[in-house]
């Protein structure tokens, strides 16, 4: 059971914070901003995590700056949002 | 289902004749003209088995994603029942028209706009919905006023002004303008039949999709299959556009139409043709030859018409002059609050415009293909999709004309307005 770890592009300012907390997940693009690793198309804006990424994923949610990450459990359904 | 009463049923049609379904009321339709030719519609009596009715007759939306409507209707309706606390649903028809090649949504309001009225009225009640809205741009609006002062239901209904930008017609742009006054698209992580206008279910559908649900729930689902295709029943309306003489025409079409037929209808001679943009600004250009209109088939056959814009190009024209010039307004269209699109569609651009102003670098279609492949699924809207969708199918169709750009070959003009 993997978590998918939603992208809010409208919030994102490109730091890129979360390219280093999760590099193996997240590459940055030319201006910064996050790119999922070998992901296409709905996949690059909810990504599928691994468990072993798990606590990574969840300090880019608690540190992004712009609060622009959200981790969903498929389990629980619906997105859990920190705002 | 047997047929209500009403006068429009007509033995089937040959494919691809032009058809007069939706503005079967004639110019300008006022309610009495409306009820005369369609037959009175109740909300309340169609509404138990509207959404069924909507399964069987296979209708998708006509607004770009050919999403099947009663699978959206009813998505919203439940989410609106399975709450803690109940919340009926909100209903949006949407008449946002900001893609510069698109008239036939305005041409519906202007002519028949009492069969999107009743479209709204019978689909909010199958949701149990309760508050209405049509929002459409600034010169529908008049119109729209006086027909929903004239319709028995259209009391409840409340107009909203749509600005005329490219993407005031997205689903979540059109719920967040409604509320905020701001036509940009929201972030998707809750979907907008589980919470969208003040936190309701709220279901948004195209004003053309309201007036096929009107019909289909005078005549039925068979009636509605009765022309088209299995996989795309019923017909579409479409806003053609081309070169020379040929004025901007409404058709309305059978599913599955052939793309030469179109144009021909259209008054043009696909032979002269040297490519035809079908979906718009995030659609494809194809060679006309080879292709059937659908949301759904092979992409080598079927070519999506999304909201239905279909541009002709005449072979004086050139390719690659008019995409950069397309390019350019959908970079400025981004509502650059995502920054892959914000940065990206710019940078594409940029390039696209440096191929058709024919500088002579070979890397230039590959840098643009690797910007496509990045800005792709990473905005909060379709817009860095549409816009890389556009320029692979310029490169694949004008390849021959790239190739003259960049060895300095190429003898034409370039030019193009929008
Ligand atoms: S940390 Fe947050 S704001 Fe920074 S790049 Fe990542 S998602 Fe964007
Ligand atoms: S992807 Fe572009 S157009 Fe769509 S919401 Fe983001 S910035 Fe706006």
């Amino acid at each position: 059971m993997t978590a998918t770890l939603h992208i809010d592009w409208t919030r994102c300012d490109g730091r890129g914070l979360c390219t280093e907390l999760l590099a193996g997940v997240l590459v940055r693009d030319d201006w910064g901003y996050p790119v999922a690793r070998g992901r296409q198309g709905a996949e690059r804006t909810d990504v599928p995590t691994r468990p072993s990424d798990a606590d990574a994923a969840r300090d880019a949610v608690s540190l992004c700056p712009k609060l622009a990450l959200s981790l969903r459990d498929p389990a629980s359904g619906g997105p859990q949002r920190r705002r | 289902m047997s047929p209500m009463p009403g006068v429009l049923p007509q033995p089937p049609l040959p494919n691809a004749q032009p058809l007069a379904r939706l503005l079967a009321a004639g110019a300008e339709a006022g309610y009495a003209r409306h009820v005369d030719t369609f037959g009175p519609l109740d909300p309340d009596a169609v509404a138990p088995g509207l959404l069924n009715l909507l399964d069987a007759s296979g209708l998708t939306g006509r607004g770009g994603a050919a999403f099947a409507t009663w699978r959206k209707a009813l998505a919203t309706s439940q989410s609106g029942r399975k709450r803690l606390v109940p919340a009926r649903p909100v209903v949006i028809a949407n008449g946002a028209e900001g893609e510069p090649l698109s008239f036939k949504d305005r041409t519906l309001l202007a002519h028949a706009p009492h069969l999107v009225i009743d479209g709204l009225l019978a689909v909010t009640r199958a949701v149990s919905g309760t508050q209405m809205y049509l929002y459409a741009p600034a010169a529908s609006l008049p119109g729209v006023q006086e027909a929903v002062s004239g319709h028995p239901g259209g009391r409840r209904i409340q107009l909203v002004e749509s600005p005329e930008t490219f993407i005031s017609g997205e689903a979540s742009a059109v719920v967040n303008s409604i509320a905020t006054g701001s036509a940009i698209p929201l972030d998707k992580g809750r979907r907008l039949s589980d919470t969208g206008l003040k936190g309701r279910p709220t279901l948004v559908l195209n004003v053309e999709t309201l007036a096929h649900v009107a019909l289909i729930a005078r005549f039925g689902a068979d009636w509605f299959r009765e022309v088209g295709t299995p996989t795309d029943p019923g017909t579409r309306l479409l806003s053609v556009s081309g070169p020379g003489p040929c004025p901007d025409v409404v058709l309305e079409v059978p599913g599955g139409a052939r793309l030469t037929d179109v144009v021909q209808s259209a008054g043009m001679d696909p032979a002269s043709l040297s490519a035809v943009l079908v979906g718009g600004y995030h659609g494809r250009w194809v060679r006309p030859a080879a292709y059937v209109l659908s949301p759904r088939g092979p992409a080598g056959h079927v070519v999506r018409p999304g909201a239905g814009v279909i541009h002709a190009l005449g072979a004086e024209q050139c390719g690659l002059g008019a995409t950069a010039g397309i390019v350019a307004y959908l970079a400025g269209q981004s509502a650059r609050q995502c920054g892959p699109c914000m940065f990206g569609l710019p940078a594409m651009a940029g390039i696209f415009n440096r191929i058709a102003a024919g500088e002579q670098d070979p890397r230039l279609p590959e840098e643009l293909g690797r910007l496509g492949t990045l800005v792709s699924g990473r905005g909060a809207c379709h817009h860095p999709d549409g816009t890389a969708q556009l320029i692979s199918s310029a490169l694949e169709v004008f390849a021959d004309d790239v190739r003259s750009h960049l060895t300095g070959r190429c003898s034409g003009s370039g030019s193009w307005t929008p």
